[in-house]
């Protein structure tokens, strides 16, 4: 029975030496570690947390980059297309320039060829025709000194005339 | 390393000591009388007012702890060693008017007149009076080494995040750091809730490594199996403590599930409210009555498989008793931890159920 009946004195000991325990511990020991290691805990979360925010800042910037890059990318794809298409323009632009010139340097030159053609074919005529009346002139001057050469003449002139 | 080094020092002295410390204690007592196994073992279980270390050719070593007596004549204190390691009655200490005896560790005072100490059949004294004892016992005294070591170890660990910049813990806040936490977070948070545990902190980590210590010294056979943890007075205090902060922190919550259980008809609210106010009391009579057994019973079968070597009077028997109580040693090492633990954790659930809020 002397087992389990609390005597006082311990009870009373134990009572008072609990609660300085309790008070000294709670002062100089709980506070200060519970506090460290929150405000540790505190500073690993925070930590955790900048991290992921880094992270993510990171993953934004990478994205704005490869949208830049493919943006850039385009932009120059665009600016080849349009190069080459101003390129073909201009060459095709300039062909039909070069051709519609040429042509109309080709009329120019077959029109001045015509017209010389013509003047120097009219020169001849108008040469060939003095000529020949110089010639008809000597041959008439010469023929027409004798009466019968000047009627055989008609009479020949006469008949080419019915032939044609 | 160094923790392995400890540990190794640590379970060398428990092997070493609890062959060297009973056997001495039993030789001595065998070589006087017969042998009487029930007596040795409450002698170490029970408290007592000086601490005996160890017998000497039959002459006990023993570091005499102040007796406190509160009596008529108001406060008497002398040293134990007046009694000269008597436990008989025999020896007559007279101090401020009273004369004193001191029988199975208890003191008496005897009636006015009477010369020496008369006992019943039962052997109870007849003429003479128990004075109110508040002696530093060996109990008392271990608690207060105790204390002294709690003190150290967490103040100093304390002071090594004051001192480091990003709290890192180091030294010895490294090895309480991990305990703390677990209170916090196995204990506190699951129990009583992530809001109002805070408030309960001090008084569970105290209790924790108060009773975890205790436990632990109770277990070092060199201080004689000082058995505060398992003495009911100290388990009885503790138990009333967390009586008094569950009966305190109680919101109208608690105490409507105590008077009138919500949720069921009325005759059943009438028939649950004696049972549930029987249950404010036995909630730390069972804590009181568990961690006092528990411990006990540790002590009690160490001791006894060792009087198994007296009982059978051969030494032939010492190696069964020596593997044995190795055995319940190393059991009860672990039972010191989880003594505390379960201490601890009750503590808290009583606390969580004394300030849970109604939920719907």
């Amino acid at each position: 029975m002397d087992l389990v009946s609390p005597g006082f004195g311990l009870v009373f000991w134990t009572a008072i030496t609990f609660l300085i325990l309790l008070w000294i511990l709670r002062k100089f020991a709980w506070k200060p570690i519970l506090g460290a290691v929150s405000e540790r805990e505190e500073s690993i979360k925070s930590a955790l947390q900048s991290a992921e925010d880094a992270k993510k800042e990171m993953q934004n910037l990478q994205a704005d980059n490869e949208r830049i890059l493919k943006e850039a990318r385009a932009e120059r794809d665009a600016m080849l297309k349009e190069a080459r298409e101003l390129k073909e323009g201009i060459i095709s632009e300039a062909k039909e320039q070069a051709k519609s010139e040429g042509d109309k340097m080709i009329k120019q030159a077959q029109a001045t060829i015509e017209s010389e053609k013509k003047a120097a074919v009219a020169d001849i005529k108008a040469q060939v025709a003095n000529l020949s009346i110089d010639i008809a002139e000597k041959v008439i001057k010469e023929e027409l000194s004798d009466k019968k050469k000047q009627e055989k003449l008609v009479q020949d002139m006469l008949g080419d005339i019915e032939l044609n | 390393m160094r923790i392995g080094t400890l540990s190794a020092v640590f379970l060398g002295l428990l092997l070493a000591f609890p062959v060297t410390g009973f056997a001495k204690d039993n030789e001595a007592e065998e070589s006087g009388k017969k042998f009487d196994p029930n007596e040795m073992i409450m002698h170490h279980v029970k408290d007592a007012h000086e601490f005996h270390i160890i017998d000497i050719n039959d002459k006990p070593i023993s570091l005499p702890l102040p007796i406190i007596l509160w009596t008529e004549n108001g406060l008497t204190t002398f040293m134990s060693s007046a009694f000269h390691h008597d436990d008989s009655g025999e020896v007559i200490v007279e101090k401020d008017g009273g004369k004193f005896v001191k029988v199975h560790e208890k003191i008496y005072q005897l009636n006015e007149g009477s010369t020496s100490v008369e006992f019943d059949d039962k052997h109870h004294p007849v003429n003479a009076s128990k004075p109110l004892d508040i002696s530093i016992t060996r109990n008392v005294f271990m608690m207060w080494v105790s204390v002294l070591v709690l003190l150290f170890v967490f103040i100093s660990a304390a002071r090594v995040y004051k001192k480091s910049e990003n709290k890192i813990p180091i030294g010895i806040a490294g090895f309480v750091e991990p305990l703390i936490v677990f209170v916090r977070d196995d204990i506190a948070k699951p129990m009583i809730g992530e809001h109002k545990y805070k408030r309960y902190m001090p008084y569970l980590l105290t209790i924790f490594f108060f009773i975890w210590i205790n436990n632990i010294f109770g277990l070092i056979p060199i201080l004689n199996g000082a058995n505060l943890s398992g003495n009911i007075a100290f388990t009885c205090t503790l138990a009333v403590f967390t009586f008094i902060i569950t009966t305190f922190s109680g919101n109208k919550n608690y105490w409507k599930h105590i008077f009138w259980m919500p949720g069921v008809p009325v005759p059943m609210k009438i028939f649950l409210m004696p049972i549930e106010l029987i249950g404010i009391f036995t909630k730390p009579i069972s804590l009181m009555i568990r961690l006092f057994a528990n411990i006990t019973a540790g002590h009690i079968i160490i001791l006894a498989l060792m009087s198994l070597i007296f009982i059978f009077e051969t030494v032939w028997v010492s190696p069964i008793s020596v593997a044995f109580s190795l055995f319940i040693t190393i059991i009860e090492i672990v039972v010191t931890a989880i003594q505390a633990y379960i201490f601890t954790i009750l503590s808290a659930l009583y606390f969580g159920m004394a300030t849970e809020e109604e939920h719907h």
